[in-house]
């Protein structure tokens, strides 16, 4: 990679600051256009649909999902871990990129922590509702009840209740931390009244004196510091949801790393996804250019390239250890009755990524925008394969079963779709979704 | 209170304007600027912040008493075995008590850098002016105890770094 003073412009249009506060302010204010009010209707009706299916399963019972004795973790399980892998970008952009002092991540890391969030959100209401019963709900936080009895520390699945609290809280107030100065940017340039009260509640006072630029810097320099162990920390503890079992598939020490890979992976597609479309339809091509496109796109060549050399790695340990049933596990996922999602997988996974090769392809935006859909279409399949092929072979014969969804199932997983959305589409209407202040430090003739 | 700030369009001859004032021993009372300028705190002499150790007292804080915590909930408050695991059971609460270190590390300097700027929800600091949220840069000095000469003095330093205004404010 060239030295970042040698490259281009980061940003293109020969901006001053200016113009980078108005092409960021002008869309808070400006009325959203027909594509917004579509998207937001479909979203939210999406929402709507996976909210009244959350409300019959929790009224009806776990029942009416399609999981069994056997395959007890379904979609549940499978989109808890998609949605918390796609949650992994937005604090790798920030953290872990500005600690290495990538400049580039100032034009997406704002929205891609704001992605970070919603994407947490989804999942953290999967486990929720697998429970069946909310009320189960107060099971998993250690405070003083009356039933005397703790919850487990021994356990990955409470592990897996802090990591993930802990990851959204932190990501939280990283991401509003770095909101504070351009929504001071935003108060100062509202006209009416009640929009510039609103905005200086949330912008809490900021002014821009250089002590507080200076707190700032090294607030968000130690945030990032703390946030870089956490997100590795976050998808190391999910892999221990299955990899501390005894289950054949899941009893794997490769696990954290490929996950912690896997879940940058989707993560990346799905920022992609967001800002290919987020550009064109709010103007950001200036911002958010080709070359913001290519460099995700090398981020997505190197963490494919490690997920699609752990499921080699996977395949080569399960011969190479000689335990008939992990060797039977692997062989059953590839030729078994679920080959079809291994295929899927392996072809979204490790194949296409590495057409990326290919810097034409590298710099199509029509085919980073297919390829950032097939690849989080693939790790979803990773998901699945993981979770219910490892279970559908129990070590019993008579317990062997086979596990669809239900129509219940599906539609809350469309219903988090929506969710999702709707929270982006918000976000992008009310808030900077460019990080103006950081972008306007990259620019030449400031 | 007399105020006079100097305005800047261009961040180098900002940090001109703040040097020469600083050579000339004049006191800056404050600078606003639309993003973190490197090399101003060196130039106004801001002290290095001391907000990482807030960090760190908190990670320590939430590293020992997380730690803490669980070995009381599994030896003192209702010891079970679990899997065949020794009560203190070391190993298994690493991963919670590193999510308890890094939440209040995260939280300690937030709310420090919070409360030591001022900062939060209906915080009312004196916004001098709009425009340096935008794209000028606003340096401020506090003229209340300084004599025609020396206001004089301040006036043309801004002049000779380029200020592009000038404002008073009593």
């Amino acid at each position: 990679m060239s030295d970042i003073s040698t490259r281009e412009e980061l940003i293109q249009g020969n901006k001053d600051l200016k113009t980078i506060t108005d092409d960021v302010f002008n869309p808070i204010v400006a009325k959203p256009n027909k594509f917004w009010f579509a998207g937001l209707l479909l979203a939210a009706s999406a929402a709507l649909i996976g909210v009244i299916s959350i409300v019959l399963t929790v009224w009806k019972g776990i029942g009416i999902w399609g999981v069994n004795k056997t395959i007890g973790w379904g979609w549940g399980i499978t989109n808890f871990v998609w949605w918390v892998g796609i949650g992994h970008a937005g604090t790798f952009i920030s953290a872990i990129l500005l600690l290495f002092r990538q400049k580039w991540r100032t034009s997406i890391n704002r929205s891609a922590e704001a992605m970070t969030i919603f994407a947490v959100i989804c999942a953290g209401l999967f486990p929720l509702i697998h429970m069946g019963r909310l009320l189960l709900g107060f099971f998993i936080l250690p405070y003083p009840n009356t039933r005397d009895v703790w919850v487990n520390f021994n356990s990955p699945l409470l592990w897996d209740v802090f990591a993930i609290t802990t990851y959204l809280l932190v990501s939280l107030v990283f991401w509003y931390v770095g909101l504070i100065p351009d929504l001071g940017t935003v108060r100062d340039r509202m006209k009416t009244k009640f929009k510039k009260a609103f905005y200086r509640l949330l912008s809490f006072g900021w002014t821009g004196s250089a002590k507080h630029w200076q707190r700032f810097e090294i607030v968000s320099f130690t945030l990032a510091g703390l946030a870089a162990p956490l997100v590795l920390s976050v998808h190391t503890i999910v892999s221990f949801d299955f990899a501390t079992s005894v289950i054949p598939g899941w009893h794997t020490t490769i696990f954290p790393p490929y996950f912690v890979a896997g879940a940058i992976f989707s993560g990346f597609a799905m920022v992609l996804t967001l800002m290919i479309v987020a550009r064109k339809t709010m103007n950001l091509q200036d911002y958010i250019t080709i070359n913001h496109i290519e460099l995700m796109n090398k981020i997505i060549i190197l963490t494919g390239s490690i997920v699609g050399i752990a499921y080699l790695t996977e395949l080569f340990i399960a011969w190479y250890s000689g335990v008939e049933y992990e060797l039977f596990a692997f062989v059953n996922r590839a030729t078994g009755p679920y080959w079809w999602a291994y295929w899927i997988m392996m072809t979204c996974n490790v194949v296409s990524p590495q057409l990326f090769w290919f810097k034409k392809l590298r710099r199509s935006i029509w085919f980073t925008f297919l390829m950032s859909i097939v690849i989080n279409v693939g790790m979803w399949f990773e998901r699945f394969v993981i979770i219910v092929t490892s279970l559908h072979r129990d070590y019993l014969p008579s317990s062997w079963e086979m596990y669809k969804p239900t129509i219940i199932e599906v539609l809350i997983f469309v219903g988090t779709l929506g969710i999702f959305f709707t929270l982006f589409l918000l976000f992008v209407r009310f808030f900077p979704v460019i990080a103006m202040a950081e972008v306007k430090t990259t620019i030449k003739n400031k | 209170m007399k105020l006079i700030s100097g305005y800047f369009n261009k961040e180098a001859s900002l940090l001109e304007a703040v040097k020469s004032l600083r050579a000339n021993n004049i006191k800056i009372k404050d600078v606003f600027s639309p993003y973190p300028v490197h090399g101003l705190d060196q130039a106004m002499g801001l002290r290095r912040s001391w907000l990482p150790r807030a960090a760190f007292i908190g990670g320590a804080f939430g590293a020992i008493s997380g730690f803490l915590f669980q070995a009381w909930v599994f030896t003192r408050a209702y010891p079970i075995k679990i899997g065949g695991k020794p009560f203190l059971a070391t190993p298994s609460f690493i991963p919670v008590t590193f999510e308890f270190a890094v939440l209040f590390a995260a939280f300690s300097i937030v709310f420090a850098y919070l409360l030591k700027s001022n900062l939060g929800v209906g915080a009312n600091n004196k916004i001098y002016d709009e425009r340096a949220t935008d794209d000028r840069f606003v340096v401020v000095l506090d003229t209340s105890n300084v004599d025609e000469q020396e206001a004089e003095k301040i006036k043309s330093k801004f002049e000779e770094t380029g200020a592009e205004g000038i404002k008073y404010e009593e």
